[in-house]
């Protein structure tokens, strides 16, 4: 159980995925413009990632790995080659699946999150949550603990950012930083404040 | 003709740059710049990724039904994505040891389904291909220049090989430890962009809030 926990603070604060491997940064530059758009976008990205990447974990296990396949009598195969391509169609397939889902059993959730999903497929920071899950060797609940506590601190990340930016329209800026330039400075200056939190452990 | 392909290789460098201006495929760019080696492989991988990925997309556009598209080119970059993983495995393993995730990540850069969706649907192979590969090298043009400033600066060489003596080894140069960390790459791609929209100030976005000038009474 604290191996969870101490699973959990490290990939909330101190492997951020947004902020310590720039993953997602395209839509976190892109939907970090208002507060409310970018929790919408956070929450569904920390939804989507805490299925796939136990899913993922799953397929792995049971269908990829070397000798995964010997409850099917193929005890010699080694299939992780197609890993990538694997991960990929499991979370475009979630996507759409949860997106149907949202849409029949939860209406509101639906038109409050619906714009947002199509766009986590092509998130990097749901692929590289999988990637990593396969790269550390996560076993299943392990995997649970990334993916919802990894989502966590994306969400955290570009909430934040939403609120320095929301702010930051109102300031004199030279020109030529206007928009994207200030935008990478300002997520320079949150990445440092989140180094800080590289010595916590639990 | 000729003419016009040329100006497809060369105007995503930096009058249309994927990075700088269109916003894309920024994660990879902040994440393996800190050795100019790694930084080299990613540019070469990624050009080559985009450059055949357009290619067959345009090949295949005209039998592509438009409501399963996104999956049809994801199929095909995740393809090569992994042929390109595998050579590296083979040929370079300490490089894809240390490129870890992101040679997979390649597989949702912003700039391979950029460039398929609003390129390579509509154009023939050829022109999609010269297009693709064009942008991988723009992308590139940001990665060397990021990193030959963060591998210089923070451990005083540039391919592996010592330009500057550090401290350490005896020399002259105290390197800076930050230009290592992850934050300082975000900086510096800042103020790349500051740099080329102050030579193109074609490039430079409109302010969302006028700061209103009071006059003097």
């Amino acid at each position: 159980m604290e191996d969870l926990i101490s699973l959990a603070v490290k990939a909330i604060f101190v492997e951020n995925l947004a902020l310590s491997f720039f993953l997602g940064m395209c839509t976190f530059i892109a939907v970090s413009k208002k507060i409310s758009t970018a929790i919408g976008l956070g929450i569904s990205v920390m939804v989507v990632q805490a299925i796939t990447v136990p899913a993922n974990n799953l397929i792995l296990t049971y269908l990829l790995a070397p000798g995964a396949l010997a409850w099917a009598g193929f005890g010699d195969v080694d299939l992780t080659f197609l890993g990538l391509i694997s991960y990929i169609g499991v979370i475009a397939a979630l996507v759409q699946i949860l997106e149907m889902v949202l849409d029949k059993y939860f209406p509101p959730l639906y038109n409050a999150l619906g714009v947002f999903l199509p766009l986590i497929t092509v998130n990097c920071a749901i692929l590289g949550g999988s990637l990593f899950m396969v790269e550390r060797g996560y076993d299943f609940s392990e995997s649970v603990t990334y993916g919802v506590s990894s989502g966590f601190g994306w969400a955290l990340a570009i909430t934040a950012m939403a609120g320095v930016r929301e702010k930051l329209k109102y300031s004199d800026i030279p020109d030529g930083l206007q928009g994207l330039g200030i935008t990478f400075i300002t997520a320079g200056l949150m990445a440092m404040a989140f180094m800080s939190f590289s010595g916590v452990k639990l | 003709m000729a003419h016009k392909r040329r100006a497809m290789l060369i105007d995503p460098l930096v009058d249309n740059n994927p990075i700088t201006l269109q916003v894309l495929g920024i994660c990879s760019a902040l994440a393996v710049t800190s050795s100019l080696k790694v930084a080299f492989v990613m540019a070469i991988a990624v050009t080559l990724v985009t450059g055949f990925s357009s290619m067959f997309i345009s090949m295949i556009r005209n039998q592509i039904p438009a409501s399963i598209r996104i999956i049809v080119q994801m199929v095909i970059i995740a393809s090569l994505v992994i042929v390109v993983d595998q050579l590296l495995k083979a040929f370079a393993y300490e490089i894809s040891k240390t490129l870890s995730v992101f040679v997979g990540l390649i597989i949702t850069n912003c700039i391979v389904m950029g460039r398929a969706e609003a390129f390579a649907m509509k154009n023939p192979p050829l022109d999609s291909f010269i297009d693709g590969v064009g942008n991988g090298l723009g992308y590139g043009l940001i990665l060397m220049m990021v990193g030959v400033i963060r591998e210089l600066f923070g451990s005083g060489s540039l391919f592996g090989v010592t330009i500057l003596e550090t401290v350490n080894n005896g020399g002259w140069y105290v390197p800076n430890g930050m230009l290592l960390l992850p934050p300082s790459a975000f900086f510096i791609i800042g103020l790349l962009i500051w740099g080329f929209r102050t030579w193109k100030p074609g490039q430079v976005e409109d302010r969302e809030f006028r700061i209103q000038t009071v006059e003097a009474h």
